[in-house]
């Protein structure tokens, strides 16, 4: 043999899984292979088997999941016949891997060190009496301040970042010579996404370990991988060097993702795969010149929760004084004209959501002011504005497609919903007929129309989400991460969507996103939120090209850009 | 922990308040006069309205109440009319013979259903998952005057292996020095094991009575919650850090399931302490079950409202021994105390 074995090589792998509906095929004949050393990534939408080969890998599938076909070669040992007391062995100590959603991938009710010793024990790279120690001088490897305190730690009093350093920990406490990194950022802000990132790498690459990256994100895996695979329906479509792959494509579908990644100097439309690009809607009329939303001195304060302060009201204690407050929006103004749209962006915790829930009154201010078209909404009790004429005109899409939908309501049910409540349509044949119309304008075929939630796809119910909120001509749509579950190239064709939907309707809207890309594309100007406090408000294009808050350049720097 | 048991104590006060307000008017609306009743077939009209006032029946509601609770506040739970004994003697006769057989039913069923629900949940579909369903829905579908009459039937009449169920104990043997009530317990602590051997022999019987009727929620809820934890994240990254099976099912799996099932055994706990009145009839235990319910066809008011404050107050307890068990078992309920 000339060629270097490589640590891990899969070939022709089938994987199964026993479903009601007979066996499917998750994934079909495919070929990985990984050097000592080398860092791949794996990059696919969502049902591109992606996770499943990693699965397979370590033969962790589920029950109903089994390898039918191939052979997954582990340095020497043939994984897909190995004992399960081998594979044991190997798990954790010779492959180990990084989960997405850190916080549900620990134990929520051990202390995190706790958690780490019983993998060093498990595989005997520590003594009872010394497995201490080594549990902390992992934590202070993976850059935990304070280890010997955050050793006691459970989860749910860590961050999002640091629980993920923990699992990280967990994954190289034995100093595997694979480790598989599953979106091991996906959920994680953008800044905390980077330091996470660099973590893996420079840990990794100390160790002389062999890394695979499982991931959506194009520019993650140009940044970070040197070989990328891209996966789509359960087979691999293309492998080729990262720096090659993104300049020159050689498959359509690598070239479609490629193209759907908002990226900066391209607009909307480029998302779009070529050909199917619809010219540009002209915007309505619209009198922009006197502001239509005027915000100001928005302020939330929630009081410190639980058992304490149902104490103190049941006696009448003195109430919660203002220190021990949380302030969760601190005095933001802003303005918002008729037919543009305004992207309000920031890391999670940063107050976005609560603002937005404020302005759509469904939670109640602390003090300032909403004057909406005149009227200041803001007097206006959360619980009776649903029943007010106004509620029709301030309307609200969903981060996630799937929960904010009834899954017992058809998709012509849901939109019929806010009609049915607010609107004065009468009629059966009237409703169904709005809703044929609306599904018209988002572009959801008819026969949809009749299906429950669980049998539409993401992008589907996105555009049930949206009809839904444009039923009744509201003149602000206020959008809370709209594509933030969805596939990139689910989130082009959606993004369009709501574009010439806003340019034909006429109407306002209130973006709520923490991607700095997607609100470049969609919003006239921008809002950067940091502890509830606006950071840089502008333009879009002056924001984002040439900022001037230290923040706002951190977070633009934070992002992966796949090289073009 | 401290506070936290004492702001869960302090939450109680309105409970138990209201308990003894809606008891108190529930007896008074039952149907009868216990007047009447007390007086006899024989008496006639002046007699009763002599009772009724002696009684204090005459008063209005308003005055009964406040006497009621000016009794309770001394620890008068009231006479029974039917025995003239103090409610509250009664009560602290007959509490530790239905608590001491309800806590044993509860262990045995404990040690039976949670390895068959775990059981269950890591071979689903498996000849043991089946076993556990049959098992346990056979369990909760017979009565339980029907098993108990079973058991005492096989080990009494046909085996002669248990006593004969006559009562905590050996009708000629002499009861231990009470210090908690509980036989077994009490026994114990006088050292006399030959008392022991024959309380727990008088007991085994209706515990598994108890027992094969409560296996059902418990075992069935250890399976479920096993389940849901099993296909969890964290579980998956214990399989995936190679830690051996046991390890995850015990110290991953079930510590994280078993916050349901110590809701469910608190549940069943309490229903069992009151509700096994046909166990204490077949096993002629003299137990507190088996009095309420005869107070409440005599119309004797005070036994019954002891009997429901006796039962509020044990539930009170009990929610609080299950909050300060879920707090050890998981961190987050802590905090929030």
């Amino acid at each position: 043999m000339t060629e270097t074995m490589p640590l891990l090589d899969v070939r022709d792998l089938t994987v199964e899984f026993a479903t009601r509906r007979g066996v499917v095929k998750a994934i079909e004949h495919v070929d990985i292979s990984v050097g000592k050393g080398e860092t791949l990534a794996i990059v696919g939408e969502s049902g591109s088997g992606k996770s499943v080969t990693s699965f397979a890998v370590m033969r962790i599938l589920d029950r109903a999941g089994r390898i039918a076909q191939g052979a997954i070669q582990f340095t020497s040992i043939d994984v897909a016949t190995a004992s399960e007391d081998e594979m044991r062995d190997l798990r954790g100590r010779e492959i180990s891997m990084i989960f997405q959603n850190p916080r549900a991938a620990l134990n929520p009710i051990r202390k995190v060190g706790r958690q780490i010793e019983d993998v060093l024990l498990e595989h005997v790279q520590a003594e009872p009496g010394n497995v201490k120690e080594k549990a902390i001088e992992i934590l202070r490897k993976v850059r935990i301040a304070r280890p010997e305190e955050r050793y006691h730690a459970y989860p749910f009093e860590l961050s999002g970042g640091m629980c993920q350093r923990i699992v990280i920990a967990l994954a190289l406490a034995c100093r595997p010579q694979l480790l598989i990194a599953d979106e091991p950022t996906t959920g994680l802000d953008v800044t905390t996404q980077k330091t996470v990132m660099e973590l893996i790498v420079e840990l990794t690459r100390e160790q002389g370990m062999s890394t695979i990256l499982i991931t959506h994100d194009l520019g993650l895996a140009a940044t970070y991988c040197s070989r990328v695979v891209v996966m789509e329906k359960g087979r691999v479509v293309e492998t080729a060097k990262s720096d090659t792959i993104f300049k020159a494509p050689s498959h359509a579908y690598t070239r479609k993702l490629m193209r759907a990644t908002p990226r900066p100097g391209v607009t909307l439309r480029d998302l779009l795969p070529e050909g199917e690009a619809t010219p540009v809607l002209a915007p309505q009329p619209v009198d922009t010149t006197t502001p239509f939303l005027v915000v100001e001195n928005l302020v939330k304060e929630y009081p410190r929760q639980g058992v304490t302060k149902t104490m103190a009201q049941f006696f009448k204690r003195e109430p919660a004084t203002d220190s021990q407050a949380f302030r969760a929006v601190d005095g933001i103004s802003f303005s918002l004209a008729r037919g543009s749209s305004l992207g309000l962006v920031g890391e999670s915790g940063c107050g976005k959501s609560t603002t937005s829930m404020m302005i759509n009154r469904l939670t109640d201010t602390t003090s300032g002011s909403i004057m909406f078209d005149g009227e200041d909404i803001a007097e206006i009790p959360a619980k009776q504005f649903a029943k007010l004429p106004l509620r029709r005109r301030i309307q609200m899409v969903f981060q996630d497609p799937t929960d904010s939908l009834n899954p017992r309501f058809t998709a012509a049910r849901a939109i019929a919903d806010p009609i049915l409540r607010l609107g004065d349509l009468d009629g059966k044949d009237a409703v169904r007929a709005r809703c044929e119309e609306l599904a018209r304008l988002v572009g959801l075929p008819l026969e949809f129309l009749d299906r429950f939630p669980h049998q539409l796809s993401g992008g589907q119910k996105a555009r049930v989400g949206i009809a839904r909120a444009i039923a009744l001509n509201p003149e602000l749509v206020i959008l809370d991460e709209p594509t933030a579950a969805l596939d990139v190239s689910v989130q082009a064709v959606v993004l369009n969507l709501l574009q010439d939907l806003k340019a034909a309707l006429g109407m306002s809207y209130l973006f709520v996103s923490h991607d700095l890309e997607v609100v470049r594309l969609l919003c006239d100007h921008v809002i950067v939120m940091r502890n509830g406090r606006i950071v840089e408000e502008g333009a879009t294009s002056r924001v984002l090209n040439a900022p001037e808050a230290e923040y706002t350049r951190e977070l633009l720097s934070a992002i992966p850009h796949p090289p073009v | 922990m401290l506070t936290m048991i004492l702001k869960r104590l302090l939450l109680a006060i309105p409970s138990l308040i209201g308990v003894v307000i809606v008891t108190f008017l529930l007896t008074r609306a039952l149907p009868g006069d216990p007047a009447a009743y007390f007086a006899g077939p024989a008496a006639d009209k002046a007699a009763i309205e002599q009772i009724r006032v002696k009684l204090g029946f005459d008063k209005p509601l308003i005055v009964q109440f406040f006497d009621y609770v000016g009794d309770l506040a001394r620890g008068d739970l009231g006479n029974s009319l039917t025995t003239g004994q103090p409610v509250a003697a009664e009560i602290r006769a007959r509490l530790p013979a239905s608590a001491e057989l309800t806590l044993l039913g509860l262990i045995v069923s404990v040690l039976i259903a949670v390895p068959l629900g775990i059981m269950a949940a890591t071979r689903p579909g498996s000849w043991i998952d089946h076993f556990c369903r049959v098992l346990t829905t056979a369990g909760v579908s017979l009565p339980v005057f029907f098993t108990g009459l079973i058991l005492v039937y096989v080990f009494y009449y046909q085996l002669g292996w248990s006593p004969a169920p006559l009562g905590r104990i050996d009708v000629f043997a002499t009861t231990p020095p009470s210090v908690t009530g509980f036989y077994l317990i009490d026994s114990i602590i006088a050292r006399d094991f030959g008392m022991f051997r024959a309380s727990f022999n008088q007991l085994i019987l209706p515990a598994m009575t108890l027992a094969i009727f409560s296996l059902a929620p418990i075992a069935r809820m250890t399976r479920a919650s096993m389940l849901a934890v099993l296909s969890s994240d964290f579980v998956r990254t214990a399989r995936a850090s190679g830690l051996k099976p046991s390890t995850v099912i015990v110290t991953y799996a079930f510590r994280n399931a078993m916050l349901p099932v110590v809701t469910t055994l608190g549940m069943v706990f309490s229903f069992l302490l009151g509700a096994n009145v046909l166990v204490e009839k077949v096993f002629a235990w003299p137990g507190i079950g088996s009095f309420a319910v005869e107070a409440l066809i005599s119309s004797d008011f005070a036994p019954v409202q002891g009997f429901v404050l006796t039962m509020a107050v044990m539930y009170v307890a009990l929610n609080l021994l299950i909050d300060v068990f879920y707090g050890i078992i998981d961190p987050r309920v802590r905090m929030e105390g």
